[in-house]
């Protein structure tokens, strides 16, 4: 690990006025020492931004605000949370292990990096690690790839649980920049999809801090399910997730949420399949049609053809739970 | 074996190793190695600590780049606490930070000023083990040892955090903590004598 000086910041406009490119803030620390260790994050400096954030979900008019520093297992507990979007607890539930989620926090879920594995293995090209280096997984190893949305300069996907209930709910990021400007970004064009510059994961501004997340008040807290697939049945990443709510009148569906984790560079909403599923009857034969509409969506690289079927399954099992949760 | 000509296998490993590599190294490559690395490899940098560390205060000069885990086993000498992968997978570095359970492997010590942390070492009450401890021992909780002190913490905590109302609910709660002598069963039984 490269030396690094450290320092802890006890306001909002303190640590921006401290941040500098090579100086990075510290949050839960799960994701960025791990980086730090491998050399693949080589901060000069960190600011320790844990005192700054609000550490509290609290609710607006018309939304719930969760604060930046709200740890991920205070989130899946929160009495509010469960009451009015208990999909993201469910979600926040199946990443990682009870003791990362007592660290992690929710802006730093948000920022999390790829698990691509080339990302990790700093003697190959990344385009996403190292600009221009290429990237090795369009010809490598491609278990953990995306099946949507990706391109020649990279194939990895976002990671995270949590923001793949976050897309599905329609939140936004409230975020304070560098000359201490507020800005509200919608969750869906937060992150990125590669372009030509696979090193940016997001639309996040260079040096700014995340201050929030609010989720709008939505009718999703009665009917919603989050299914998780991986390698095994806890403490792994997800080869493929599925978010689903349903708004139901009777059996007849109001409206349908659907985005999913594990298939592209961002969090991923099926909005066409959201499209069909409103004014359906709620059944087996209307889940099957969504999957199929995201399953002709989707193109696998040669080496991931499986997450197509795995996904339709997910979407499917997803929906049915829905209707018995 | 209290004594006070009583050496840790420990203590002997490290001496006679460092013992051993300096009589190796002539002078004169050391002083062209210690150049080169001033040249190449920027300084650390080093800040005051103060820990609590199993109710006990402790006042240290550290790099700013250890972590928790590097320092209760390299300062503080509490080498209960294990290193297994050093990057968050394994859990056999958890410990309880504020009464919570964390890896230490990826907390920097830096940020521990006014926090209070309990390791392994800390969960017993002087000769009497803590029920979790003495239920690792009754229902084979245990093969290797190895993962056994993240084990531990993390199943206190888990107990506390009331994660015990089936075995499946333990299991996906004790899901941070590998054991590759597969011991789980073990693991589970002692939790459920303990949540009882
Ligand atoms: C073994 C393992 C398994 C995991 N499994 C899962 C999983 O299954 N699902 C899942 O979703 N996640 C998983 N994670 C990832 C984990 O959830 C993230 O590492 C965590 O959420 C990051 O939060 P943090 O507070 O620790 O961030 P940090 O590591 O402190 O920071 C991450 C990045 O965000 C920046 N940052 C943090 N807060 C702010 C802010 N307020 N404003 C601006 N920048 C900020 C930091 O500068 C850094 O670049 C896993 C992690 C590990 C180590
Ligand atoms: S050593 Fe910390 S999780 Fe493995
Ligand atoms: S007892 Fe050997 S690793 Fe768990």
């Amino acid at each position: 690990m490269k030396p690094f000086s450290f320092s802890k910041s006890d306001k909002v406009s303190k640590a921006l006025s401290a941040k500098k490119e090579a100086v990075q803030f510290l949050a839960g620390g799960t994701n960025l020492v791990d980086l730090m260790k491998k050399n693949i994050a080589v901060p000069d400096g960190l600011i320790d931004i844990t005192a700054v954030l609000s550490d509290k979900v609290e609710a607006q008019s018309g939304s719930t605000r969760i604060g930046a520093m709200v740890r991920n297992s205070a989130l899946a507990t929160d009495p509010q949370i469960l009451a009015k979007n208990p999909l993201v607890a469910k979600a926040v539930l199946a990443g990682a292990s009870p003791q990362i989620r007592n660290m992690a926090s929710t802006a730093g879920n948000l920022l999390q990096r790829t698990r691509c594995p080339y990302f990790y293995e700093t003697s190959t090209p990344c385009n996403k690690r190292k600009p221009g280096s290429g990237c090795s997984a369009l010809h490598g190893e491609q278990r953990m790839s995306a099946i949507i949305g990706y391109n020649d300069a990279c194939v990895a996907v976002h990671p995270s649980d949590l923001c793949i209930a976050l897309a599905a709910l329609g939140a936004s990021v409230n975020v304070t920049d560098k000359g201490n400007k507020q800005l509200v970004i919608p969750f869906k064009d937060f992150h990125k999809l590669p372009e030509s510059t696979p090193d940016l994961d997001n639309h996040l501004p260079k040096d700014a801090i995340i201050t929030s997340v609010d989720i709008p008040d939505n009718p999703f807290n009665k009917h919603f399910a989050y299914v998780k697939l991986r390698d095994r049945d806890s403490y792994a990443f997800a080869l493929v997730s599925v978010a689903a709510a349903l708004d139901l009148d009777g059996t007849r569906i109001k409206e349908a949420r659907l985005a999913s984790g594990g298939v592209a560079h961002k969090p991923w909403r099926w909005q066409k399949a959201e499209q069909y599923l409103k004014g359906k009857e709620a059944n087996a034969a209307t889940f099957h049609a969504a999957a199929a509409i995201v399953a002709d969506e989707v193109k696998p690289l040669p080496g991931n053809g499986f997450k197509k079927v795995m996904l339709m399954g997910a979407i499917e099992t997803a929906l049915q739970h829905c209707l018995t949760a | 074996m209290n004594g006070k000509n009583y050496y840790s296998r420990r203590f002997f490993l490290k001496t006679s190793g460092a013992l051993a590599a300096l009589a190796a190294i002539p002078a004169t490559v050391k002083s062209f190695y210690m150049d080169a690395k001033r040249l190449i490899i920027p300084p650390r940098q080093k800040q005051p600590l103060i820990v609590k560390v199993n109710k006990q205060t402790h006042k240290l000069d550290v790099d700013t780049r250890t972590t928790l885990l590097d320092l209760l086993r390299e300062d503080l000498h509490l080498t209960g606490t294990k290193k297994g992968c050093d990057h968050g997978q394994c859990g056999a570095c958890t410990v309880h930070v504020n009464g919570e359970r964390v890896l230490s492997c990826l907390t920097l010590a830096a940020t521990l000023p006014g926090k209070e942390v309990t390791t392994i070492e800390g969960l017993a009450d002087g000769d009497q083990l803590h029920p979790m401890q003495a239920a690792f021992l009754e229902c084979d909780g245990f093969q290797c040892g190895y993962c056994t002190p993240g084990q531990i913490m993390s199943a206190v905590a888990c107990v506390k955090e009331g994660h015990t109302k089936s075995v499946a609910e333990i299991k996906e709660f004790m899901s941070g903590n590998l054991c590759r002598c597969g011991a789980y069963n073990g693991i589970v039984a002692s939790i459920q004598k303990v949540a009882k």
